[in-house]
């Protein structure tokens, strides 16, 4: 039986097109006592660098109108961590390994992409567009040559499926698509967190300790479609939608605008079994639409 | 670990902006230690609202909470039948109570509900409960059950005039105890955690810091411990909200 929701992007098979936002999952450890990784498209870990990071100050996290701030900054064992002690244990989950990287050079993202080119990782997604680290990150994000250039070097290094994601935070979200796809890109995905903050009013100090920080959460749907939407129109290669997705219709929403895969994050705080959810709704969303198939969503927006 | 839904089963109001709800679901009862806290769902709210586990019993658990915030200001409109969605029960409680061993509590405002269960499991406990004044007063009978009670305010409209640490230090120099258990503001911890360790006893401090999981995975609510002279990152939500006051940073 040929299954309904898996899909394809570039070349790497999903079982269903539901992955789980980097950062917000983290390996997946603590979530698997609610259900099984196995019933999720993927899994996209907690954005990795070439050397283990302690992160920012605490507080990291400030709730806004439907969604959050985050300012974790990256916090993360290391590559050689993640390689020698959590590959193996997520590679035995029956679901798509992708690894999130980021760096403060070009040079040391290509490094991170070369050690995982000679594990098993089904897909490297690269991070250009953290707004929490002080270097790189978003700064790669912002500017097309920029991202041409991290791009390229990482691109070098592997011969992973490369998957690169985008920053919302620029003026023509167009322009880092098209570069990113002419790098050698063989996906993108959109939209990382928008850059946000907020002021207790007595003390008049941020709520975060960096001072800013990423919104997420519901929130910033819209945003995410519209960028989707725009890229969809302007680059070849697949794109992995998220920014905001909570329920089976803002999914569905999202590979109408264009997405081939969708990401979800945030509202995994907010109810754990969000993904199951989203997941068992697609699929009766499908039976009653008597869609056969959910690649024949994809793009199929009717704009005026 | 779990999402459950626990019914309200009793709703009390201990002080005007302070409640205690009775929190029916068996499960999470029988895994719950003291210590450990519950993740609440509030509708129209993106994150969930941590709150410390006060009494546990057979089927049932209690929670005290403060009114901060939206969230809180919501929860507090809540009644008794209302259907509660958390995860629970979250993160490290206390070490375990030893029979022969003599527990100092240290509670301070809204950081005396945590420390309630441990009193209760405790053969010998001396509580010292501070407030900032009169009307902030809550749980003095249910600490004075267990056993020594001092209850003191900041401008001493009630009880003993003075800070937690007066009567801390006090408690120490007349008696020996083998543990301390503290909750409640940071200055008042890092306060505690100065005498514990001064007079070379085993204290145990639970922190807060704002969080978006509950469970460890997003790693928002970072704090630093110090372990063999290094400076590691812990997580206040998995490997807390208890801590050993001589390993963590204030
Ligand atoms: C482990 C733990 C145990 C706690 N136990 C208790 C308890 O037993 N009784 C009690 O009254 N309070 C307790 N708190 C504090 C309680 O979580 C906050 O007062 C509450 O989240 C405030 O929510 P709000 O919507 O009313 O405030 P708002 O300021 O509107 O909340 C905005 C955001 O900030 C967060 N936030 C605000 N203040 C705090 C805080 N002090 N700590 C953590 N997050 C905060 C909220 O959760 C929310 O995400 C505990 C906190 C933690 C971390
Ligand atoms: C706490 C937190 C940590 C995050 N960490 C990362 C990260 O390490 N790398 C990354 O590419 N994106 C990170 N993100 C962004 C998410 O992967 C996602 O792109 C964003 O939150 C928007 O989706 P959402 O609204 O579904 O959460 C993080 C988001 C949150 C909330
Ligand atoms: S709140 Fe997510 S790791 Fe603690």
């Amino acid at each position: 039986m040929i299954n309904k929701m898996a899909v394809n992007v570039a070349g790497v098979d999903f079982k269903n097109p539901l992955i789980t936002a980097s950062g917000t999952f983290g390996y997946g450890r603590e979530y698997e006592q609610f259900f099984s990784l196995d019933k999720l498209g993927g899994i996209s870990i907690k954005g990795t660098t070439d050397k283990p990071r302690m992160g920012n100050l605490s507080p990291r996290i400030a709730e806004t109108p439907m969604g959050m701030l985050n300012s974790v900054g990256l916090e993360n064992p290391g590559i050689d961590y993640f390689v020698e002690k959590t590959l193996p244990w997520l590679l035995t989950k029956n679901t798509t390994i992708v690894a999130n990287i980021a760096g403060s050079t070009p040079e040391a993202c290509a490094e991170v992409a070369e050690k995982l080119d000679a594990t098993d990782i089904h897909m490297i997604e690269l991070n250009i567009s953290c707004p929490n680290v002080k270097q790189g990150g978003a700064a790669f994000g912002t500017s097309a040559k920029a991202a041409y250039e991290v791009v390229s070097k990482v691109r070098q290094k592997t011969k992973k499926p490369l998957m690169v994601k985008l920053s919302p935070n620029v003026t023509s979200i167009v322009e880092i698509a098209k570069a990113a796809q002419s790098a050698g890109a063989d996906a993108l995905s959109l939209i990382n967190t928008l850059l946000g903050m907020r002021i207790d009013i007595n003390s008049k100090r941020p709520i975060l300790r960096n001072n800013v920080g990423g919104l997420s959460g519901p929130a910033i749907l819209p945003v995410a479609i519209r960028m989707v939407w725009q890229v969809y129109r302007a680059v070849d290669i697949p794109i992995v939608g998220g920014g905001g997705i909570s329920s089976a219709e803002d999914a569905i929403e999202m590979m109408i605008a264009g997405a081939s895969a969708f990401q979800v994050g945030t509202a995994i705080f907010t109810d754990p079994y969000t993904p199951i959810n989203i997941l068992n709704d697609i699929d009766k969303w499908m039976t009653e639409n008597n869609i056969k198939n959910i690649n024949e969503i994809v793009g199929t927006v009717l704009e005026w | 670990m779990i999402k459950a839904i626990a019914e309200i089963i009793k709703k009390d109001c201990l002080q005007s902006g302070t409640y205690s709800f009775i929190l029916k679901n068996k499960q999470v009862a029988q895994e719950a230690k003291p210590g450990q806290f519950i993740n609440i769902l509030i509708d129209g709210f993106t994150l969930r609202r941590p709150i410390s586990i006060c009494e546990i019993f057979e089927d049932s658990i209690r929670i005290v909470f403060a009114v901060r915030g939206k969230g809180t200001a919501k929860m507090a409109e809540w009644d008794v039948g209302k259907k509660v969605d958390i995860i629970a029960p979250l993160g490290n409680g206390f070490k375990d109570a030893a029979s022969g061993e003599k527990l100092l509590v240290v509670g301070g405002g809204i950081g005396t509900p945590p420390l309630l269960e441990l009193a209760k499991r405790s053969n010998y406990v001396k509580s010292i409960l501070g407030f900032r004044n009169k009307d902030m007063v809550i749980l003095e009978e249910d600490y004075k059950k267990q056993g020594t009670t001092v209850v003191c305010t900041d401008d001493g409209s009630y009880g003993e005039n003075g800070f937690v640490t007066k009567f801390l230090i006090q408690s120490l120099e007349t008696e020996k105890f083998d543990r301390i258990a503290a909750c409640g503001p940071k200055p008042m911890l890092k306060a505690i955690a100065e005498i514990a360790n001064k007079y070379n006893v085993f204290c145990e401090i639970s922190l807060e810091e704002r969080m978006a999981c509950g469970v460890g995975a997003c790693l928002g609510c970072q704090c630093i411990i110090e372990k063999d002279g290094k400076k590691q990152s812990a997580h206040v939500c998995k490997d807390g909200p208890v801590f050993k006051s001589c390993e963590v940073l204030l």
